[in-house]
């Protein structure tokens, strides 16, 4: 039974690892920008199917492979900011819309070039540290919550430390008043969507061997980023993270014990739960809402 | 021709075209034509929602729920179908009653996510029991239409037509009390709810009722929409009730528009037929979803007014009272 909680909560850091990264970029973009991107998830799916162009079919090396999924999808953020969301600024649900489309749009693309049939990406390593012989933690899981650690820190370090992150959190307190301040809204715009689409596509590139990637493997994985920056409070980073944790343990745990589909459920009703008595959200303040 | 001679004539010439109209079109093309019946039914109900300015995710669930209910009272009480399909659409009014409790508490953006996080919920109970809701595989075998024999009209309900006919009635009938509905004193209440809610609440309003009310009324057209088509396709399951299917009719009310009472009609009516007759026939199968998706961004790009904007201005009327520029404000809202 303890082996059997161990392995669980080994699971579950690992899904608030790539959880979070989807998230914080999800919250990232809402706060410069006041949009929900709904493509979030195709963005996760791009960096997925990168590995599966790069790295399975050209056999290139996967360090490699991980960093330009990370610049592709971070391009097609910025392309997603200047053609829809830039445009549609005064218009929230309008953006909302737009990135709806874009979302179908990537989809097909995808369905086209691949087929909608399951990719199967080898392995890069097999290597796993036994703890037990029923604990076990395959070394791709652990890098994939190493690198959340990472550049989770880097991002805090970022936007805590630089210029750049201080106008970049200046313009998502208020635009008007930062650009009064003589910032570039366009370029702190441009620099979030990077940073937000980038962190989805790593997210993707470094799940990719673990878990099966096709065209609508970003359903699942947008709904959980909506329930995880609702719980946290929307527009809270820190509030992300630690909703990540608390979602991913909750869904881990009663999947192993029920079943996937009471996982969700429950993670939904926790959302609910959440919008009515705390709208807020567990972390947010009432102004940022 | 004189102006008024126009009026006079439009809704005969209409209704003539409507009842011709299958019989110039082939056997699938039929099929489509009773599926645009029900869902221009859909996005007509998602329209008075929107009337208080709220917009739903959930509303396509609330269909399924119409859907579930309808066939779940044939096979399980041996209601008649057409009975059924009103307790269906009540069960899915009932549903949003309760709904509207939580939902209720919050606006704009939060009720749009709250709206999909609760339809989300119902689904995923419908594809978890077995019992009654027939899990992942949904329900099959649904009682179709009983036949008519009216004189010398018999409708064998099989026939694409003859549903076509009955759902064309059924949906007429619909579209009117919506009308009367939005012209009539609560109508009017919805819009001030939306565009001035902090005055009509000053003016003692309760704004919390109406919003309630037009969720409720809005969620039985719905479910009647949904009983219409598991009637007629005889198979539902939960898929057929997805967030996909939702973004289509968003994208149906957004591309027409929802100032006026036909917007969202006029894009169901003009991306259907993009949809089905052209894409489809013109082979472009596989890139559907793109075309659509892309229609999407060039419509919230460069017509934010929907198609009802290109109406008004060849009829050359000027916009109702309510319609003003943006969808929506939920900026200011959320």
């Amino acid at each position: 039974m303890i082996e059997l909680l161990a392995q669980t909560g080994l699971n579950a850091l690992y899904a608030a690892a790539y959880m979070s990264l989807v998230a914080v970029g999800l919250v990232l973009i809402f706060g410069v920008m006041g949009v929900i991107n709904f493509a979030h998830g195709e963005l996760f799916m791009m960096g997925a199917y990168t590995v599966v162009a790069l790295y399975t079919d050209f056999q290139m090396p996967y360090v490699l492979v991980v960093g330009l999924a990370v610049m592709f999808v971070g391009a097609l953020g910025i392309f997603m900011e200047w053609s829809m969301f830039r445009p549609l600024r005064d218009n929230p649900l309008g953006g909302l819309v737009a990135s709806i489309g874009f979302l179908m749009i990537l989809q097909a693309a995808v369905s086209m070039g691949f087929g909608v049939r399951m990719e199967h990406v080898p392995p890069v390593t097999q290597e796993v540290i036994e703890f037990s012989d029923r604990v076990r933690l395959p070394v791709q899981r652990l890098v994939v919550i190493l690198a959340a650690v990472v550049l989770l820190a880097a991002l805090w370090a970022f936007l805590k430390k630089t210029r750049f992150g201080w106008a970049l959190r200046a313009s998502a307190q208020d635009r008007e008043a930062a650009a009064l301040q003589g910032i570039s809204i366009r370029q702190t715009a441009q620099i979030a969507m990077f940073i937000g689409a980038g962190l989805a596509g790593v997210a993707g590139a470094l799940t990719a061997p673990l878990i099966s990637v096709n065209p609508h493997m970003g359903h699942s994985v947008i709904i959980a980023a909506f329930i995880v920056i609702i719980v946290g409070g929307i527009g809270s980073l820190e509030g992300a993270v630690i909703a990540a944790v608390i979602y991913a343990f909750v869904h881990t745990f009663v999947t192993t014990f029920y079943d996937g589909v009471v996982a969700d459920i429950v993670g939904l009703s926790l959302m609910l739960l959440v919008l009515v008595v705390k709208p807020t959200g567990l972390f947010g303040t009432a102004d940022r809402a | 021709m004189p102006r008024s001679l126009i009026h006079v004539l439009a809704w005969p010439l209409l209704g003539v075209f409507l009842i011709a109209l299958p019989h110039v079109l082939s056997f699938s093309q039929q099929e489509i034509l009773a599926y645009l019946v029900f869902n221009v039914l859909l996005v007509a109900s998602y329209r008075l929602l929107t009337l208080t300015g709220e917009w739903s995710l959930g509303h396509v669930v609330i269909m399924g729920v119409g859907a579930y209910g309808s066939a779940l009272y044939t096979k399980h009480f041996g209601v008649p179908v057409p009975v059924s399909m009103l307790l269906g659409a009540g069960t899915a009014a009932l549903i949003a009653m309760v709904l509207s409790y939580p939902l209720f508490r919050m606006k704009g953006f939060y009720f749009l996510i709250g709206s999909f996080a609760a339809g989300e919920i119902i689904r995923l109970l419908w594809k978890r029991y077995r019992e009654p809701f027939g899990g992942p595989k949904g329900l099959k075998r649904i009682d179709p239409m009983p036949d008519i024999d009216i004189g010398i009209w018999s409708f064998d309900f099989f026939e694409p037509v003859s549903y076509y006919y009955f759902a064309l009635a059924v949906v007429a009938v619909c579209l009117w009390i919506m009308w009367r509905i939005e012209r009539s004193p609560v109508g009017l209440t919805f819009h001030a709810v939306h565009w001035q809610d902090n005055l009509a609440e000053s003016a003692g309003v309760n704004v919390r009722a109406y919003r309630t009310l037009a969720f409720v009324i809005a969620s039985g057209f719905a479910g009647l929409s949904g009983a219409l088509m598991a009637h007629y396709i005889g198979t539902i399951n939960p898929t057929s009730f997805d967030v996909e299917q939702m973004v289509f009719v968003l994208t149906w009310a957004i591309v027409g528009g929802t100032a006026t009472f036909y917007g969202p009609i006029l894009g169901c009516v003009v991306l259907t037929i993009l949809n089905e007759i052209v894409l489809r026939e013109m082979g472009f199968e596989q890139m559907r979803p793109m075309i659509y998706g892309l229609v999407m961004i060039l419509s919230v790009l460069f017509l934010p007014k929907g198609l009802e904007s290109i109406v008004q201005r060849l009829v050359g009327r000027k916009p109702a009272p309510g319609a003003l520029a943006e969808p929506t404000r939920m900026e200011d809202r959320a």
